[in-house]
């Protein structure tokens, strides 16, 4: 990949791994997404930032087809259009999504969670005589210490600290082996260290995979380092380095100007 | 779920339907220790029941599926065998025709309806008790779960759906015997049900297929398939971001669980002497949803004991106290919903590291919402 891919325009997607251009969604005459456009090369990693209803969330929904876009193209890879897809399909594709408040399943183990999050088959029919692998064993270990949840292996998931939470959260999107994570505010209600922490993870991840992530906290922004897109009111206000956006007037106008 | 606390369940349904029938069968009925065989029925009845809580607890403790309507797959199995009970009358009826039960030729029909031909046959009728009430959960749960039809609104259509069969079952038309239903059975498979050694051997029947039934469901909810209904149940969209397709796991046991109170229904008719179509008043299916919340909702053994209890409290209280029974339910449903969420087996279970529930709930709104 070289610089200049990273500047694609419309038209010429090769070489992304999601191409989102020209999308509008609106709810009850609020237009949540304006002609929102995205391109993500395979292998980077993006920060979203933007005030409180810029869109972010619902750019996530519309990626991961919680939500169909009124008009407009989303396009994983090559050529799969995403706004014909379902959720399932969609995260069968290999799009993982981590949402704001950690999301796992409450009564069921940590390494429980994990073995659900697992990429294989989701048939019923395969899951009522499914039996643990050493192969799965095996990877559900590397995922309990990529994201240092060893000790807690056997713990029920509702027993866990928020950034646990957060943690295993993240595992369950590694074990689903996805090759764009899409993470919306993982390092919200943690502490100091472990948002450190989180930020190593996720560099950690990047180095195999794609990643967006939605964050409010420009601390973190920076210490990831990456390419920032802010949004507002749907549209994408700027882009590049975390330096250039945030001495963008238009930035400033939209953060400190009401 | 522990391997004990299932073991017991099976020694104590076994063991305690053996009792009785040796207690029936060995004793004289001057003896102090006999066991009169209207209680080997009633016990019988019960035991069907803990088959409808069972299969309850199925979708409702464990696919968060509130059915409020599954009393309807229960009478559609109790129909089924009621029909082969009414061929199997024969020339016996009090108008004597050997093809038409009694109601046929009181309404003036000439032959025999489509749907009960073939009925006559055990095997086939037997089919039918597990076809109808699966095939229907099949339509009505591909219909619910494909449109993401949950919550309320799922339950308030379970209501209507057996409403609706209580309607269409009570017209003469349909060929059930209408209001009245099917009755006055004379035998099964050849054996007359008013035999004393008839009812003991169906209460042994029905608490085989009861322990049967409950090893069934409790591999299912134990393998891979069930952790994944229980994350279904507690965070149904979240299971879609991680590419389960949940209406699909929905639909299973969904219809699993409508033949197995089929079955319970089949089992039923022939220990109660009838079947008519007060068995579809949605009354039913919300007093079986009760036994599972008494009982101890998502725990399988609970559902078993909820109906077990709750019904020896109904014999007791519509004998002593009719008029007061249906207060006495109603206030241990909020009793229990209260004080008890985890039902009489909570109170039993050792108390294991769990999540709030509040968590759980909060998370999964977000995402649905």
């Amino acid at each position: 990949m070289t610089e200049a891919a990273a500047t694609a325009t419309g038209g010429q997607f090769t070489e992304t791994i999601l191409y989102v251009d020209g999308v509008n969604v609106s709810f009850d005459g609020f237009r949540a997404l304006n002609d929102l456009s995205l391109v993500l090369e395979p292998g980077e990693m993006r920060a979203v930032i933007g005030p409180n209803g810029a869109g972010k969330t619902t750019m996530m929904d519309v990626i991961t087809g919680k939500t169909r876009p009124d008009t407009g193209k989303v396009v994983f890879g090559k050529d799969t259009d995403l706004t014909r897809l379902d959720e399932p399909a969609i995260a069968a594709l290999g799009i993982g999504r981590k949402f704001q408040k950690p999301t796992v399943f409450e009564p069921h183990t940590v390494w429980d969670n994990l073995l659900l999050a697992l990429a294989g088959d989701r048939r019923p029919r395969f899951a009522l005589w499914a039996r643990e692998t050493a192969e799965e064993r095996d990877r559900i270990e590397d995922i309990l210490k990529t994201i240092r949840l060893a000790d807690v292996r056997h713990r029920v998931a509702g027993g866990l600290s928020h950034g646990q939470k957060q943690w295993l959260e993240i595992g369950m999107l590694l074990a689903q082996e996805p090759q764009l994570l899409l993470v919306d505010e993982p390092v919200a209600g943690m502490t100091d260290a472990e948002t450190e922490q989180t930020a190593e993870l996720l560099r950690d991840i990047n180095r195999t995979r794609s990643v967006v992530v939605v964050e409010h906290d420009m601390a973190f922004v920076r210490a990831l380092g990456v390419k920032v897109t802010v949004l507002h009111e749907g549209h994408v206000l700027s882009e590049g380095s975390i330096d250039h956006v945030s001495n963008d007037p238009k930035v400033v106008e939209v953060y400190l100007g009401r | 779920m522990s391997r004990l606390s299932a073991t017991l369940t099976i020694l104590l349904v076994l063991g305690g339907a053996g009792l009785l029938a040796a207690l029936n069968l060995l004793t004289t009925p001057a003896s102090q220790f006999h066991v009169p065989v209207y209680v080997i029925s009633l016990v019988g009845k019960y035991l069907c029941y803990a088959m409808l809580a069972l299969a309850v607890d199925m979708v409702w403790g464990f696919a968060g599926i509130l059915s409020l309507g599954h009393a309807a797959f229960f009478a559609l199995g109790g129909y089924a065998m009621g029909m082969y009970l009414m061929r199997e009358i024969g020339a016996r009826g009090v108008y004597g025709n050997p093809l038409l039960p009694d109601f046929m030729v009181f309404l003036g029909w000439k032959q025999l309806p489509w749907y009960w031909q073939g009925m006559d046959h055990f095997a086939v009728a037997m089919l039918m008790v597990m076809l109808v009430p699966g095939l229907l959960a099949l339509v009505f749960g591909w219909l619910a779960f494909r449109s993401r039809v949950t919550g309320v609104y799922l339950s308030i259509i379970t209501q209507a759906l057996t409403y609706a069969l209580l309607l269409a079952f009570f017209r003469n038309d349909m060929g059930f015997g209408g209001n009245n239903g099917m009755t006055d059975f004379k035998d099964l498979l050849g054996i007359p049900l008013q035999a004393e050694n008839t009812r003991v051997g169906l209460l042994l029947a029905t608490a085989v297929f009861l322990c049967a039934q409950f090893l069934i469901a409790r591999y299912v909810v134990t393998s891979r398939f069930g952790k994944v209904l229980i994350a279904v149940r507690d965070a149904e969209s979240r299971t879609r971001f991680l590419g389960y397709r949940p209406e699909n796991y929905k639909l299973f046991v969904f219809v699993l669980s409508a033949v197995m109170a089929g079955i319970g229904g089949a089992l039923y008719v022939p220990q109660v002497g009838i079947i008519n179509p007060s068995e579809f008043a949605p009354a039913n299916s919300i007093e079986a949803v009760i036994w599972v919340a008494v009982g101890g909702r998502g725990t399988l053994v609970g559902a078993i004991l909820g109906a077990v209890l709750v019904n020896l409290g109904k014999t007791y209280f519509t004998g002593a106290l009719p008029e007061l029974w249906l207060f006495a339910l109603g206030g241990l449903f909020i009793f229990v919903t209260l004080l008890l969420p985890k039902g009489v087996i909570g109170l039993f279970a050792a108390r294991r590291p769990r999540a709030k529930s509040e968590a759980s709930v909060s998370a999964a709104q977000e995402i649905a919402g």
